[in-house]
């Protein structure tokens, strides 16, 4: 008897849950204005979508946002599948990619959301504070290889870098080492996490990391870009003023077609509300 | 019948995809399909390997004598240089003067090695096209770089992660090898049963704790004390790599093992001890001997997980593609390479098949070391 009385409570439940999913699935039908956005792509980007699409999610109710991170070439060939609405990239299209989207009639809107300054980091033992462009670059393709000959300790220098497939890995290896490639012996870490972590516990380390990554278990070093005369440290202020050289620009690229349904979310990211949170997670906010 | 027949054809197929991606590397240039490598035409070098473009784009090489030609300085030419020579009305609002002023510019400069997109090449101009050596298998196998994403030319050596991944992997199973055995032997004969009983499930728990944890436990925990023990400029190392794995390897050696030893009949046992036999002598003589396909079938398992471990190494190990010399060096495995670069890895392109290319040599040395087992256990069984 006390086991049919369990029976049919549970029986009860089920079928109100049941009905209960009903209606709010007739919710969703009748309300027409739901849209729903899938953005993908870069992981250096994603913080910063996260944070926006929680804000505007806010205040848009109707609207619902998913996220998905993976890296810029990802985000870009989903875009081309059109498997996701908007595609998140810390580097500008590639030749090869334009024409791919060219060859399938997409016209892809390219808008620049926020700028990232890369810090360039060693341990907080290391009594270097600031190095040229040259320095930077002759250390990461193997030429300097010891901290001496750039004022430091007699110590060998153990360059970190992000993966092969990190913009941040193209970027710096475009903006700083003028597109010469990285020594063999390059450590290569598979996120900007793991970098802070090995630079903090070896002494002979250098590193780079987005601005917004930046712990006090590292030190940062200025950098000069005119062979020494002017060293500048790496900082909001001075990464949107454009004098800290090593930043680059955060895109967003959307298909020309779906421009309705996104162009409200990127708006408010350009928005002045918007940018401010862009400087909350770290990040460095368009010039106005 | 059924299942065996569809996860068959499933392996079957994985096999296949793998071996068909990977194949068509073979034949292709290291340059990327949409770009063109042009020279002077007047330039006696019409050939070069991927090694030496990428040597010459690295400024490494700065003189066309050193690669059989006239005594002249290269000049580096990348399609977003042209800025530099030409003004904006001159190139065109959407480009359209672009490929007549590459052939300009070429045509101008005698020592010029130009790289630009195949469509601003213009044809019968003051340029040709700079041929570049195919990519070959032993040029795969025995390559010391792996720069997949090098522009113009990509390296693919995979000598360095081979290297590295049989390095990691060899020392992890020589450090989980005794401590495993010597577990499971203390486990199914020595310990008594109310402490198996509590030790065995713990041991099985490990083998429960994602690779992540691992990694990242050896990222925190292992890596300085390997940098502090033997005095080292850096902890990422090979040794990081092989203890971590080592550490996850034990519960897949202990428990199978054990439960290898755990099955020898009681009669043999007590045969052994009836013959005046010590415990030890029964254990080395008859426990062992009678369970050895058991315990090579744990070295085996053990030895899988370790070479396809993908995260906890990606972790540990620094990732650094050079030939190990030695243990405390960091090093790059081949599936750290594959998990690290499938992301970005242009779909259908050159880096994706070179990845795949790895799959197939990973899928090559699994399938080797299983037939190794295959040729050992029948004979064991025989001897018995």
């Amino acid at each position: 008897m006390k086991q049919l009385k369990f029976f049919a409570a549970g029986i009860f439940l089920i079928t109100a849950c049941n009905s209960a999913k009903q209606n709010n699935n007739s919710e969703v039908t009748n309300d027409s204005k739901k849209t729903a956005i899938t953005i993908k792509g870069s992981d250096t980007v994603l913080p910063l979508s996260q944070k926006e699409a929680e804000a505007y999610m806010k205040e848009h109710p109707e609207t619902s946002i998913t996220i998905v991170g993976g890296g810029s070439g990802v985000g870009i060939s989903a875009l081309l599948e059109q498997t996701t609405d908007v595609a998140m990239s810390s580097r500008p299209l590639k030749i090869d990619e334009k024409l791919k989207f060219k060859g399938k009639n997409i016209n892809p809107v390219e808008t620049i959301v926020a700028n990232d300054a890369l810090a360039i980091v060693v341990h907080l033992s290391n009594p270097v504070d600031k190095l040229t462009h040259e320095q930077i670059a002759d250390i990461y393709t193997g030429k300097i290889t010891n901290w001496k000959e750039v004022g430091g300790k007699d110590a060998k220098i153990i360059c970190y870098s992000r993966e092969t497939s990190s913009g941040t890995y193209e970027f710096f290896k475009e903006h700083v080492m003028d597109k010469k490639n990285y020594a063999s012996s390059v450590l290569n870490m598979p996120a900007t996490g793991a970098i802070i972590q090995s630079v903090s516990q070896t002494e002979g380390a250098i590193g780079y990391v987005g601005l917004a990554y930046e712990t006090k278990d590292v030190k940062h070093v200025a950098v000069s870009y005119d062979q020494g005369k002017n060293y500048v440290a790496p900082s909001i202020a001075s990464a949107q003023d454009g004098s800290y050289p090593i930043s680059r620009p955060l895109y967003y690229y959307y298909n020309q077609d779906k421009k309705d349904a996104v162009s409200s979310f990127v708006d408010f990211i350009l928005s002045e509300k918007g940018q401010q949170l862009i400087q909350d997670v770290g990040y460095v906010p368009l010039k106005k | 019948m059924m299942s065996g027949t569809v996860t068959t054809l499933a392996v079957l197929f994985i096999v296949f995809y793998l071996f068909k991606e990977s194949l068509g590397l073979f034949n292709m240039t290291p340059v990327e399909d949409s770009y063109s490598v042009l020279v002077n035409k007047n330039n006696p070098v019409k050939k070069l390997s991927a090694q030496q473009i990428k040597l010459v784009f690295d400024q490494e090489i700065t003189n066309w004598k050193q690669l059989g030609g006239n005594d002249a300085e290269i000049e580096l030419f990348r399609t977003e240089d042209i800025s530099n020579y030409y003004s904006e009305d001159e190139i065109g609002k959407n480009f359209e003067h672009l490929a007549q002023r590459i052939n300009e510019h070429i045509e101008k400069h005698r020592g010029i090695i130009a790289f630009v997109a195949s469509e601003y090449e213009m044809k019968n101009a003051a340029s040709v096209p700079l041929s570049v050596d195919k990519i070959t298998l032993l040029e795969l196998m025995k390559g010391k770089e792996w720069f997949p994403t090098a522009q113009p030319a990509a390296q693919f050596g995979v000598l360095p992660l081979l290297m590295g991944t049989l390095l990691v992997s060899l020392g992890a199973i020589l450090l989980a090898l005794p401590f495993g055995i010597a577990a499971a032997i203390y486990l199914a004969e020595i310990a008594d049963t109310r402490f198996r009983n509590i030790a065995k499930p713990l041991i099985e728990l490990l083998a429960g704790i994602p690779s992540v944890v691992f990694g990242f436990f050896g990222l925190v925990v292992i890596v300085p004390m390997v940098q502090q023990w033997f005095n080292l400029p850096v902890g990422e190392t090979a040794l990081a790599g092989s203890i971590v794995l080592g550490i996850m390897a034990l519960p897949t050696i202990i428990t199978v093992s054990e439960d290898a030893l755990h099955n020898t009949p009681r009669s043999m046992k007590e045969a052994s001890l009836a013959l005046g036999a010590n415990k030890w002598q029964t254990i080395l003589r008859v426990v062992i001997p009678y369970s050895i396909s058991g315990i090579t079938t744990a070295v085996i398992l053990g030895i899988g997980r370790a070479i396809g471990e993908t995260m906890a190494v990606l972790m540990v190990t620094g990732n650094a593609a050079v030939i190990p010399h030695s243990i405390l060096q960091p090093v790059r495995t081949i599936p750290a390479t594959i998990a690290a670069e499938l992301g970005e890895a242009p779909f259908g392109g050159l880096h994706f098949k070179a990845l795949f290319f790895l799959g197939c040599v990973l899928f090559l040395i699994t399938m080797i070391i299983n037939f190794i087992v295959e040729l050992i256990s029948p004979k064991r069984r025989i001897e018995r």
